[in-house]
């Protein structure tokens, strides 16, 4: 019990604010404990989660990526346009062209990070200008309002009604988001390319000296990360209904707080989907309650921004040391034992 | 040892290299140098720190690609491109001095990282790798919980499991550089046991280690680079530690026994009856102008510990210390260093010298109030007693500002014995001071207690290597669990008796 509380001390610590907060504004906000409500959490959260596990390889791996979310505007329009050409497309057809850019945008990363030895930092907050300036340039920030019908076309996986008569329900992107979490979660504890990325990230000389062939290493990392970021671009398009340039423009930052809340560690080596997933959450949940009590958007930031300082103090203090008692009872017990 | 005569000229090397050239940026690691280890002999590779014995390694699985015009060939085929990934699938194994670990990942994980690498995707199954971390450290005969991560653990535990990564799957050669750094004896016995398991399934084992007594028991052969150039390649048989040491160095150094007779001179310290429960019991000797006393020991015979009391970091339950004939009892080192006792500790790495500040600062440390000048130091002061010192010990530096850590082991341990002579002390205790240390080096630095002890300085020289003290004391304690077990006089005695004596 020990081990297990000890070897996941953030997303403990996560859970707990988590549950913190959600008591507080269950009192504060009558709509924040309900199902609709919950539902509208995952609805809104999905594309900043599918990000997110993408984000976390390549922190994994011991890089970092500020273009992703240009990347994802940047699928969206030439998805969009190419489809256009070919009729129309559906969703199959959308999904593989929307992964298929983004895991060509990511390349393009590993390609600069692995051939010119250039810091991940700095390689993709060249290609986040490079991919925003293009895009701009090209639609001369014209949005798209008219998409595909498939695209605009609301998919409800699940819904019920409630006592109020308002409707609760369970949108497509929730359920590629879960797919995309599960399928990440698969590929990065229980593949051994995936360990191997944990290896890299950890000790990248080890790595080497261990047959591990460091370029694929980082077209993986990036490629994963594109292959979400494609993935989350289609479906923001769909949720937003609407193509605009500069939708995800900023949305980086957010991701990349979320991902290092939830236990990634910048440097590479450390991160797990489930910290991540609750990172994400943590951050949905803390603007969903303030927007229910009413409060002004503009604090929203400055609020997010106190409860993610509050929340990486928690967990990179020794949860050993914080609660000493409980530490101390538990290795008695397993002298014990 | 057996196969060394197996081995004859006909069977074929496992491992032959040639033409090994290797430069970093103008430093040429590597002239010239070939290598060649026959199939389950144990080869030894010998040097002094910086020869190049890492970096022929690493070239030789790939790691570094030395210049052109190499050579390499494992089981009679030529390698013409050599990467970690080909020397994987050869069964070249290697411990790396670095270990080269990943500390976030788990025990379990990083010994059974072989079947996690590879290039082609696999399901990875934990009870599995759990089961081949546990055998291999069973081999070892040691106990770690494998599924906790690797930063939890202490480096001697991170030596293990390094060792333990190297014994994992088919190896037919196994290249271990410098595993018993950070080891205790028992884990070094077992590892040599295994290292004779191996050599006898007919994997071929090559070690590199600074332990001449380890390594000519358990090798048959023995290569010897020096500045990167290949001394030559010698059987291991009729080797003697002092031929090994002449080889690396290019050096001879005669071994003389420097004893003298200083019973005539008046008692600096004394000690009589000193005890602290659970370390040492009822120490009594005399100190006198001018001596050096060797204290030698097994690892935890009480040396240490009694050192730090007579230096006041450690008090003592009975017994009496005089110094000069007067009552020594000391609350601190502070005291103890104020009084006439200066102490070189045995961890010269961690306690002695603070690594990242300069050779200056470190070495007025211990003596700052000589060099204040109104309540401030004085640079002037301080430039020019280091200079002193420098100059006194030869000490080999660029500027007095450089960092500490930029200095070789034999020149760091000359600052940290100039700091402590800066104190003008009556005692100097020698703790292990030659750990760390180039053969080369060790010899300069007992030719300055050897000069020391002639101008008058009482000198205790605490040291677990026995032909140390038997060379460079004029007598001997041996100590054993916390008592005196024995006095030597290396005038009367033969080395190997002493040795004898103590390992016994
Ligand atoms: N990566 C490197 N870059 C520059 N110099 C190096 C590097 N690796 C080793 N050297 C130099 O090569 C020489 C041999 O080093 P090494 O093989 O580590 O010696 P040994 O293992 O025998 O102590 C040393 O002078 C060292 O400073
Ligand atoms: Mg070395």
């Amino acid at each position: 019990m020990r081990k297990l509380f000890l070897s996941h001390t953030t997303e403990y610590v996560l859970l707990i604010v988590i549950a913190v907060i959600s008591i507080y504004l269950s009192f504060a906000a009558d709509r924040f404990f309900t199902l609709g409500n919950a539902f509208d959490l995952l609805n809104i959260s999905a594309v900043n989660i599918i990000f997110a596990v993408g984000l976390l390889v390549v922190l994994i791996a011991g890089g970092i990526d500020i273009s992703f979310a240009v990347a994802a505007s940047v699928v969206q329009y030439v998805a969009v346009l190419l489809l256009e050409r070919i009729g129309g497309g559906g969703w199959i057809s959308g999904l593989v062209v929307a992964a298929g850019i983004g895991v060509a945008l990511g390349a393009v990363n590993a390609f600069l990070v692995h051939r010119f030895r250039i810091i991940s930092i700095v390689a993709t907050i060249a290609t986040f200008n490079v991919y925003f300036g293009l895009l701009m340039f090209f639609t001369k920030g014209v949005s798209i309002y008219n998409l595909p019908d498939w695209l605009t076309t609301r998919v409800i996986v699940y819904e019920r009604e409630m006592a109020d008569g308002t409707w609760a329900e369970i949108t497509l992107p929730v359920v590629v988001m879960m797919v995309c979490v599960l399928v990440t979660w698969l590929f990065i504890t229980r593949t051994t390319t995936g360990r191997q990325l944990y290896a890299f990230g950890d000790n990248p000389e080890g790595a080497r000296r261990f047959g591990i062939n460091i370029g694929a290493m980082q077209f993986i990392a990036f490629g994963w990360l594109g292959l979400m970021a494609g993935i989350a671009g289609l479906m923001q398009a769909h949720y937003a209904q609407e193509v605009v340039p500069n939708a995800l423009y900023g949305c980086e930052l957010d991701v990349l707080a979320a991902v290092v809340l939830g236990g990634a560690r910048l440097g590479g080596g450390k991160g797990s989907v489930f910290g991540c997933v609750l990172g994400v959450l943590l951050v949905s949940i803390t603007q969903n309650g303030l927007n229910l009590m009413g409060v002004s958007p503009f604090a929203f930031k400055m609020i997010v921004g106190a409860i993610i300082l509050v929340a990486i103090t928690l967990s990179s203090a020794r949860l050993g040391n914080l609660l000493p008692a409980f530490a101390k009872t538990a290795k008695t017990e397993g002298a014990n034992r | 040892m057996s196969n060394a005569t197996e081995t004859g000229a006909a069977a074929p090397p496992l491992l032959s290299l040639r033409n090994i050239n290797m430069t970093f940026g103008g430093v040429r690691a590597l002239k010239n140098v070939s290598f060649e280890v026959m199939p389950g002999e144990v080869h030894c590779l010998a040097g002094e720190n910086g020869c190049g014995k890492s970096t022929l390694i690493k070239v030789i699985t790939g790691v570094y690609k030395p210049a052109a015009g190499a050579e390499i060939a494992f089981d009679g085929e030529t390698v013409p491109h050599m990467t970690p990934g080909i020397a994987q699938s050869l069964g070249i194994k290697v411990i790396w001095q670095d270990l080269a670990l990943f500390p976030e990942m788990t025990v379990a994980e990083n010994i059974a990282f072989q079947t996690l690498s590879g290039a082609r995707p696999r399901f990875v199954s934990y009870p599995k790798i759990r089961r081949i971390a546990e055998e291999a450290l069973a081999r070892l005969g040691v106990k770690l919980d494998v599924d906790r991560p690797l930063k939890d653990f202490a480096i001697a535990q991170r030596q293990i499991v390094a060792i333990a990564r190297a014994l994992v799957g088919e190896a037919r050669i196994v290249f271990m550089d410098e595993p018993t750094a950070s080891l205790t004896q028992a884990e070094t016995d077992h590892l040599l046991s295994i290292v004779h398991t191996l050599s006898a399934s007919g994997v071929a084992v090559v070690f590199v280690s600074h332990r001449l007594a380890e390594v000519l028991e358990i090798s048959s052969r023995l290569t010897v680079l020096r500045d990167g150039n290949l001394v030559g390649v010698y059987p291991v048989a009729g080797m003697t530690q002092s031929r090994v040491t002449e080889l690396m160095t290019g050096r001879t150094f005669d071994q003389n026994v420097r004893a003298r007779d200083v019973s005539k001179n008046p008692v600096v310290l004394s000690v009589k009856g000193l005890s602290r429960p659970g370390e040492f019991s009822d120490i009594s000797f005399e100190l006198r102008r001018g001596e050096t006393l060797g204290v030698t020991g097994l690892l935890g015979s009480g040396r240490t510990e009694l050192a730090l009391t007579l230096f006041g970091m450690r008090q003592a339950a009975s017994g009496t210390v005089t110094l000069e004939g007067v009552p020594a009892y000391f609350s601190s080192n502070r005291e103890a260093i104020a009084a006439g006792i200066a102490y070189l500790s045995e961890d010269r790495l961690a306690l002695g010298l603070n690594q990242p500040q300069s050779i200056a600062d470190n070495l007025v440390q211990a003596s700052l109030d000589s060099i204040l000048s109104g309540g401030l130091i004085s640079s002037e002061k301080k430039r020019s007693l280091v200079a002193r010192w420098i100059a006194d010990l030869g000490v080999k530096i660029g500027k007095q500002e450089d960092a500490i850590c930029t200095l070789s082991g034999g020149n760091q341990q000359r600052v940290a014995i100039a700091k402590w002579l800066a104190t003008n002390p009556k005692v100097l205790i020698l703790d292990a001071p030659t750990v760390g240390v180039d053969v080369g080096a060790r010899a300069g630095i007992f030719e300055i207690v050897a000069r020391l002890a002639e101008a008058g300085l009482a000198i205790i020289l605490i040291s677990d290597e026995v032909p140390e003290v038997y060379f460079n004391a004029d007598r001997v304690i041996h100590m054993e669990k916390g008592r005196i077990a024995g006095w030597h006089d290396p005038r009367s005695t033969t080395l190997k008796d002493m040795e004898a004596a103590v390992y016994a």
